[in-house]
């Protein structure tokens, strides 16, 4: 046990640099404005036809501070529930604990070749590549997560793992991979492509794996929710189901979930409802998977637990909206930010879950953001990232030390990041500049609109502060 | 070693948590819609689903139109789905015993069905009960014609979601399998039914 935690990607720069090479990348500056500005568009538009939004989210609010704050009661219930319903429970510390109880279940099958639902917490722990090299094949069934998988590539967002690629790009990925090829790059004959290459899997696969959207205490019942179909496949196919979730998806009751079906599909993919949700418990005999699998991971969540600021983040529901309001993310990509989970939530939750700040690259993450606060207003479960970023900032200088010349700039600029008020005060007069360019580790932060517009790779970026912006084009764009 | 269940559990316990806050169940938990089979229409044709409203009496008669429409020769039945729904001119397949997988992949589309459906979201739920078959049934055919009477039409998520039992298997279908990862435009139609025909009783 104890190795690093594979949510940030070994050999990732920090993001200040990480986000400088992405700035450089015009195509992928282009694919992910087209695709966040589609989204932001159709989110608003959705979640207007709810009257009682805001009240849905403080209710998913509270019913996720319940769960965190009856964490443990409320995994044993599950427990209890899941196993009187033929289902097997594991528990496991970290990411290589996690890793070693699946291959063993995928072993005792005796199949080398697993169908897999994208899910983030077999992202998080870094499932695919310990199942190669224990020997076996896990093949993504999401049409984006198999772009990424055949390209040999990285995911760059939450939800949509291949919005940094574009149609004649995914064409070439698959007619390089697949034997038959697709007709066009059509999106339509890109996804038929991708439904032939895949039935057979499906249809041969003896073992499924998945993550969880929301498990429920009470029944035991676990919720997944998707597009495509591939997730019910999945999940009704093969004849064992391993799922991974982490400890944090819980909701106590099956009522509960009437907030979190509203709540998710509106924020994240910007409908009414997403085409298709599953909910199984255990076991159903002659319906389904006849063997069930769940593993509860911990992997540095209850480590964030004990975060008095730092914990909200463990509401999060990985909806995304957070991504596509972004302004940073928008223009560096997900890849920046050198974990599986990127934007706003990413540099909150990965350097939380990495749990040590002396690592440059998870203590850079809290920086990579204007703190706009755009992310906080579209968060359906009403985290306070900005004010968990701050907090993060604090913690990142601390790990410094305290009297070196660059902790010193580092408190002032995180003083300085903390209130935008004062931020903007700071850029100004000229203050800001002046301690970001003290060393050259700060001074590659690229949160500030000074030094954005100051790189010659990002060009798209007007010479006035980023937040003025930021504010100025956000109305009329989203 | 202790297992670790037990430390996972004692890492919790150490942590100074806070009390639980109250839930507020201020919002809508039901909605009233002037005319909810219209909105259901409304909702699920949105998806890019096919939808006709149609009178109990006439049911069969659009049964059949509908698989005639697309040639459907060979279709899967629920061996609980009423009698008249096994139109002439069509080679039923019941569930009973249930259907291989690879038979299941050669035929030509399923008639089940439902549990309940969700007027405002475009949503039918189908829970393995009367008329809806195992889940296997509605997923591998790349048909479904779906039967809603009007009795089990709600308009809310939270109206829904009290009508149905957690633990039986659960499938909410809102419109045809669809994906937007190529450049965020949508397509209707990956590994679930691509089409999905829907016809609202009442
Ligand atoms: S932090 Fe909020 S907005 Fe961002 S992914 Fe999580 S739930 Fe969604």
């Amino acid at each position: 046990m104890g190795g690093r935690n594979p949510v940030t990607w070994l050999g990732s720069p920090a993001f200040p640099k990480a986000a400088h090479e992405a700035l450089a990348n015009t195509q992928l500056r282009r694919n992910l404005r087209k695709a966040t500005t589609t989204i932001r568009a159709k989110r608003a538009e959705v979640v207007s036809e709810m009257a009682d939004w805001e009240r849905l989210r403080r209710a998913g609010e509270a019913i996720k501070d319940d769960v965190l704050a009856n964490l443990d009661t409320y995994l044993v219930r599950l427990e209890e529930a899941v196993t009187a319903r033929g289902g097997v429970v594991h528990w496991a510390r970290d990411a290589e604990e996690a890793n070693q109880i699946v291959l063993d279940l995928i072993r005792a099958e005796g199949t080398d070749e697993v169908v897999k639902v994208k899910s983030m917490a077999t992202a998080e722990i870094g499932l695919n590549e310990a199942l190669q090299a224990g020997g076996v094949n896990a093949i993504e069934t999401d049409l984006a997560e198999l772009i990424v998988q055949l390209g040999e590539d990285r995911p760059s967002h939450i939800l949509v793992p291949a919005i940094h690629r574009n149609r004649a790009e995914i064409r070439e990925i698959f007619s390089r991979r697949m034997t038959e090829k697709p007709a066009s790059d059509e999106p339509k004959d890109l996804a038929e492509a991708a439904r032939k290459y895949l039935r057979r899997k499906f249809l041969s696969a003896k073992v499924a794996i998945s993550g969880a959207n929301f498990a429920v205490a009470d029944t035991g019942s676990i919720v997944v929710v998707e597009s495509e179909g591939n997730g019910r496949m999945c999940l009704t196919l093969p004849e064992t189901l391993i799922t991974v979730m982490g400890i944090e998806k819980l909701v106590p009751t099956w009522q509960d979930l009437e907030v979190f079906l509203q709540l998710l599909p509106r924020s994240s993919t910007a409908e009414r409802m997403n085409p298709y949700t599953s909910v199984w418990t255990g076991v159903t005999p002659g319906d389904g998977p006849q063997k069930f699998h769940l593993v509860l991971l911990d992997n540095g969540r209850t480590a964030t637990l004990a975060d008095k600021v730092g914990r909200q983040a463990l509401r999060c529901i990985r909806c995304s909206a957070c991504l596509n309001v972004c302004p940073v993310y928008e223009r560096t990509g997900g890849h920046s930010y050198g974990s599986v989970y990127p934007g706003p939530i990413g540099a909150i939750l990965a350097p939380q879950l990495v749990g040590d700040m002396h690592d440059k690259q998870a203590a850079s993450l809290p920086y990579a953001s204007s703190l706009c606060g755009a992310c906080f207003e579209v968060c359906p479960v009403r985290i306070n990232i900005p004010e968990v970023l701050t907090h993060l900032r604090a913690e990142a200088v601390e790990a410094k030390g305290k009297r070196t010349p660059e902790a010193l700039a580092m408190a002032a600029a995180a003083w300085v990041f903390a209130d935008p008020k004062r931020y903007e005060a700071a850029q100004k007069a000229g203050s800001l500049s002046r301690f970001l360019a003290r060393d050259g580790w700060i001074k590659r932060i690229p949160g500030p609109g000074a030094k954005w517009t100051d790189s010659r790779n990002a060009p798209a970026v007007p010479k006035e502060s980023f937040r003025t912006w930021w504010r100025r084009n956000r109305v009329e764009r989203s | 070693m202790s297992s670790a269940r037990e430390e996972i559990l004692s890492r919790i316990r150490a942590v100074d948590r806070p009390a639980s806050p109250p839930v507020v169940r201020d919002y809508e938990r039901e909605r009233s819609a002037s005319d909810v089979l219209a909105l259901l229409d409304e909702r699920v044709a949105d998806y890019k689903a096919i939808v006709h409203r149609v009178s109990e009496a006439e049911v069969p008669d659009r049964i059949a139109e509908c698989l005639a429409r697309r040639s459907a020769k060979t279709v899967v039945v629920p061996a609980d789905a009423p009698d008249s729904w096994r139109v002439s001119g069509v080679e039923w397949k019941s569930d009973d015993p249930p259907l291989a997988l690879s038979e299941l992949d050669r035929v030509d589309g399923v008639v089940t069905g439902c549990a309940v459906a969700i007027a405002e979201t475009g949503t039918i739920v189908l829970d393995s009960g009367a008329a809806q078959g195992r889940r296997i049934i509605t997923l591998v055919p790349d048909y479904h014609l779906c039967v809603v009477r009007a009795d089990q039409v709600v308009v809310s998520v939270p109206e829904a979601l009290a009508r149905l039992e957690a633990t039986r298997p659960l499938t909410f279908i809102s419109g045809p399998s669809a994906t937007s990862d190529i450049e965020l435009d949508r397509v209707e139609g990956v590994h679930g039914p691509r089409t999905l025909e829907v016809l609202i009783v009442g």
